[in-house]
């Protein structure tokens, strides 16, 4: 998916359930219909702390692909020391 | 007949037809690949025997032989046109291929797994093929968690599972139009004769349903963080490429991958929970990533993820 301003490619995070594109170019964020709504609701919960964070950008080559908002937080090392690990999990049925 | 009498007859099986095929046999590799209740596979030198599940239909499993050896290019060609009697249990015999190395990650044959199940969505869906098992898989996980009890992870699982639509669930018919799928699609089911490209193996759940199916295990993986991004999207365009008919060309592949990947989650934290509480431990970081996924479907039940298709 491509910045609808400056073209550069956006990545997608998940905070809480709300899928945010942010654009590697301009740093510009993006929200689906509904998520503003969404987010100023969350906002309004945990009011007495900060409101969330902006994501820093993830280190990956590709633009990150498109999750369903119930995926997991995806980052450039998420795996890490798993990776084998979850790997073996795939070779298997579950 | 009982699983310890079964090996050595399996073994004996597949060492006659390895010799058929082999004249000057070392008569090195000799073992059980695996042995479940789900199927029981030995190996002799190139030979494969497989004894299917006590359970397994006759009929449904010859066709299924007949529509996997018609597709060469997508699956692992059987020996023989037909599964063998060996005391009650049917048994196919089937090359010996090498798996996917379970400590090279980065070898992983994403672009393969992408290719091959296109082929096989895009073949000619025969008229007399049975009904791609998948939802079926998933419902049988279900059960098998509700049958150990209380476990705190149990909940969200079962919640995650009551809100999927019935046909995710093998209560409804599979949405249409159908194609020809695996059904059990998993790094595990690739294999390569010496020399050879990658083919799929394991024709027991094969049949007609939705395709996004066979796909939906990675893109399950994806979601809850064990598959990184980069190799799901090599896999996609993978697919793309070769014309795979699970999504339309400009789509969002989660339109039709949404219903059937949080099936394949709650599928495998089923699982999962049902070992834990099985071998009496607890789980970890990998388990409780599925069940996390659990948990945040019941959270977005729809509003925020995209459109399920009915
Ligand atoms: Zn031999």
């Amino acid at each position: 998916m491509q910045c609808p301003k400056c073209r550069a490619p956006m990545h997608t995070y998940n905070r809480n359930g709300i899928q945010i594109e942010q654009c590697s170019g301009c740093r510009g964020i993006f929200l689906d219909y509904g998520e503003l709504e969404s987010l100023t609701r969350l906002e309004a919960q945990w009011s007495q702390s900060a409101p969330p964070p902006v994501p820093p950008a993830a280190p990956q080559a590709y633009p990150a692909a498109p999750q369903p908002a119930w995926g997991a937080p995806h980052g450039g090392h998420h795996y890490g020391h798993h990776r084998n690990k979850g790997f073996g999990r795939m070779l298997f049925s579950s | 007949m009982t699983v310890t009498a079964l090996l050595p007859e399996l073994t004996a099986r597949a060492e006659d037809i390895a010799h058929t095929r082999t004249p000057t046999c070392p008569c090195g590799a000799t073992g059980a690949l695996a042995d479940r209740p789900d199927g029981t596979v030995v190996r002799h030198a190139d030979t494969v025997a497989k004894a299917h599940a006590p359970d397994t239909d006759a009929g449904e499993l010859a066709r299924r032989l007949t529509v996997s050896a018609g597709l060469p290019d997508v699956f692992l060609p059987p020996l023989g046109p037909a599964p063998a009697d060996l005391h009650g249990r049917l048994v196919t015999f089937w090359p010996y291929g090498s798996p996917v190395d379970p400590d090279d990650p980065d070898a992983a044959p994403w672009e393969a797994v992408g290719t091959l199940l296109a082929l096989l969505h895009r073949a000619r869906l025969p008229e007399a093929v049975p009904k791609m098992r998948g939802p079926l898989k998933a419902a049988r996980a279900v059960a098998g968690l509700r049958a150990v009890g209380d476990h705190p992870a149990a909940a969200p699982v079962l919640r995650a599972w009551a809100a999927l639509p019935a046909w995710a669930r093998a209560e409804a018919p599979m949405p249409r139009p159908a194609a020809l799928c695996h059904g059990d699609l998993h790094l595990g089911q690739l294999v390569r004769l010496p020399e050879g490209p990658w083919r799929l193996i394991d024709i027991d759940d094969l049949g007609a349903g939705t395709p996004a199916w066979d796909l939906a295990r990675p893109a399950a993986w994806f979601a809850c963080g064990l598959l990184p991004g980069e190799e799901w999207t090599r896999l996609l365009d993978a697919y793309r490429a070769a014309g795979g008919t699970a999504f339309g060309p400009g789509d969002d592949p989660w339109t039709v991958l949404d219903v059937p990947a949080r099936a394949l989650t709650v599928q495998t934290a089923a699982r999962t929970v049902t070992k834990a509480v099985t071998e009496g431990r607890d789980l970890d970081e990998l388990d409780r990533a599925v069940v996390d996924a659990c948990r945040r479907m019941a959270a977005i039940p729809g509003q925020l993820t995209h459109k399920s298709t009915k």
